[in-house]
């Protein structure tokens, strides 16, 4: 009887977070694998099913396969730099060392500044001529002025560079948390055996920070395709799509060609593309977590 | 560290301390530079003395230039509706998860943490589709709906319900009180920390957000300040830099000053509400 109550209760006290996470996420998620099959509905003409059709096109699509490109590398950039920056970061807010408390908030501050306002001071550091980047090279080294957004061989590293320093900050909290929960018996004990800094970083911290670096990297993993707010404003995704990825992509087939099938399409490889990395993660990093 | 223990520090702490301040010099070196301009006369953009005279045209120009206060109102307003949700609509389910054992909770559970990783963010087409045909593009409602049930506040506030002691929950229980007296009795308040944590990241996210609100929007009377600050930089001819950086720093300011006021309660919920 008491059982009885207890489910309805649950289901009760589950179904408002459960109706609206169905309709924006489930729903949306399950509907844009249909829709990529359909075409895209216009004015009166519905969408029709045609089948394969929309990913063939997607096959064919240069600039599909440039933005996919610009991400991987966007990725690979962005990754391992941020979270390397992140434990070093919480390692250094974490010691005695002078101004650690100042650092922390230099470091921690870019989390909370919206993307689409510090696009705007990080274009003006990399105007050419005018900007900070360019008044330092000729100022010191007398070097001509380069234009690192307008180039197509040096955009994305510029994009990069925004990114690791909007995000490295938020990582740092979390292997901040992590190592203020490991004893300082064992730092203790390690010096006792006379075990160096770095053998101690090597073979106790890093083994027991493995959970949080996986979520951290997991993180960091969906944080590279969500994270195109900054293109917006710096380079439309310009020049010759050099510095376009996936979502802004999905964002322009959508919302200014208006061709809502194919945006479904590259919604999928997506959806498939980031499933395939969360789990890969997970199987990856599986064995070397060792949960407490 | 008392003086008998006072060692004179090693040059590897020495090495440590110059690269962390580097470090943290360039993590603050556009806030900083923004900061300068806004503050100064155009003139003085790129030209660093110390005299330089000081000014507030720049914030009144493009505060003149915009209307900022209306979207700042559209964010205010934008920002408590997503939180109340989310707290109200993220507790009845972390209870439930956490205290009740009923059919299906396994699968459910799946299901909510599948939103960590299929974000309402990249579901864009779909969910306009969705808003249009609720016929509420263009309201401050819409901006917000996707994100009224969210994952991560799940997931948190069972963790967080988990660790309250089973002992409390009993005594209350024989005492006859209802699961909702329950609930507010001894869960909630047991769990203000990461109450704290979670609305301070919430607010952040939700402040910050462009995207979404940029699909969604299209009129003064909705536009939270990102897309209102986007649309003002976007019109550029003749603005200044030092125009443009004031608006930024207008617009990121009462996030930047919430987060220096309270960044030690921020790193510490952080580490109470136990995400490692």
């Amino acid at each position: 009887m008491m059982h009885r109550r207890e489910w309805v209760y649950g289901w009760l006290f589950l179904s408002p977070a459960l109706l609206f996470l169905f309709t924006f996420t489930h729903y949306p998620a399950v509907k844009t694998v249909i829709s990529s099959f359909y075409s895209t509905p216009k004015g009166r003409r519905p969408a029709k099913f045609i089948g394969s059709e929309n990913y063939q096109t997607l096959i064919q699509d240069d600039v599909f396969w440039q933005v996919l490109v610009n991400n991987f590398w966007f990725a690979v950039g962005t990754i391992p730099i941020s979270i390397g920056l992140a434990l070093l970061m919480a390692l250094w807010v974490n010691s005695k060392l002078k101004g650690r408390t100042l650092s922390r908030v230099a470091f921690f501050a870019p989390t909370v500044l919206p993307l689409i306002a510090v696009a705007n001071i990080w274009m003006f550091f990399y105007t050419p001529g005018f900007g900070l980047i360019d008044q330092f090279r000729s100022g010191l080294f007398g070097l001509p002025a380069i234009n690192l957004i307008g180039n197509p061989d040096t955009v994305l590293a510029a994009m990069i560079v925004v990114a690791i320093w909007k995000e490295a900050g938020f990582f740092m909290i979390f292997y901040l948390a992590a190592l203020q929960s490991i004893p300082p018996v064992l730092k203790e004990a390690a010096d006792v055996e006379g075990a160096s800094s770095f053998y101690y970083l090597r073979r106790i911290l890093l083994p027991l920070l493995m959970p949080t670096t996986l979520f951290v990297s997991i993180n960091a993993v969906i944080n590279s395709f969500r994270l195109v707010d900054h293109i917006f404003v710096m380079t439309e995704g310009g020049p010759d799509n050099a510095s376009s990825l996936l979502l802004y992509y999905i964002y322009e087939t959508a919302f200014k060609y208006w061709q809502t099938g194919y945006a479904a399409t590259l919604t999928v490889v997506m959806l498939v593309l980031l499933s395939i990395l969360a789990i890969g993660q997970f199987f990856l990093f599986d064995r070397k977590v060792h949960y407490q | 560290m008392s003086a008998t223990h006072f060692r004179w520090p090693g040059f590897d702490t020495v090495l440590n301390a110059f690269a962390m301040w580097f470090l943290a010099f360039m993590w603050a070196l556009p806030l900083l530079y923004a900061i300068w301009t806004a503050f100064h006369p155009a003139a003085y953009e790129t030209n660093f003395v110390w005299n330089a005279p000081l000014t507030l045209d720049n914030f009144a120009k493009a505060w003149a230039a915009a209307p900022f206060a209306r979207y700042f109102l559209n964010t205010f307003m934008l920002v408590t509706m997503i939180l109340i949700c989310q707290f109200v609509l993220c507790t009845l389910a972390a209870f439930a998860f956490a205290r009740f054992t009923f059919p299906g909770r396994g699968i459910l559970f799946a299901l909510v943490l599948l939103q960590l990783l299929v974000m309402p963010d990249i579901l864009i087409v779909e969910n306009y589709k969705t808003i249009r045909s609720l016929e509420l593009v263009d309201t401050i409602l819409a901006i917000g709906l996707p994100y009224f049930a969210s994952g991560f506040g799940i997931f948190l506030l069972r963790q967080t319900f988990m660790s309250v002691p089973r002992e409390l929950d009993d005594a209350a229980r024989v005492e006859g009180t209802s699961f909702l007296g329950l609930l507010w009795k001894v869960y909630i308040p047991l769990a203000k920390p990461t109450y704290l944590a979670y609305g301070l990241v919430s607010v952040s996210h939700h402040w910050n957000n462009f995207l979404w609100p940029l699909i969604i929007t299209n009129s003064v009377e909705t536009r939270p300040v990102t897309v209102g600050l986007s649309v003002f930089a976007a019109i550029d001819a003749g603005l200044e830099w030092s125009v443009i950086n004031a608006a930024t720093l207008m617009t990121s300011g009462p996030l930047l000053i919430a987060f220096l006021l309270f960044q030690r309660q921020f790193v510490q919920s952080f580490m109470r509400a136990g995400i490692r």
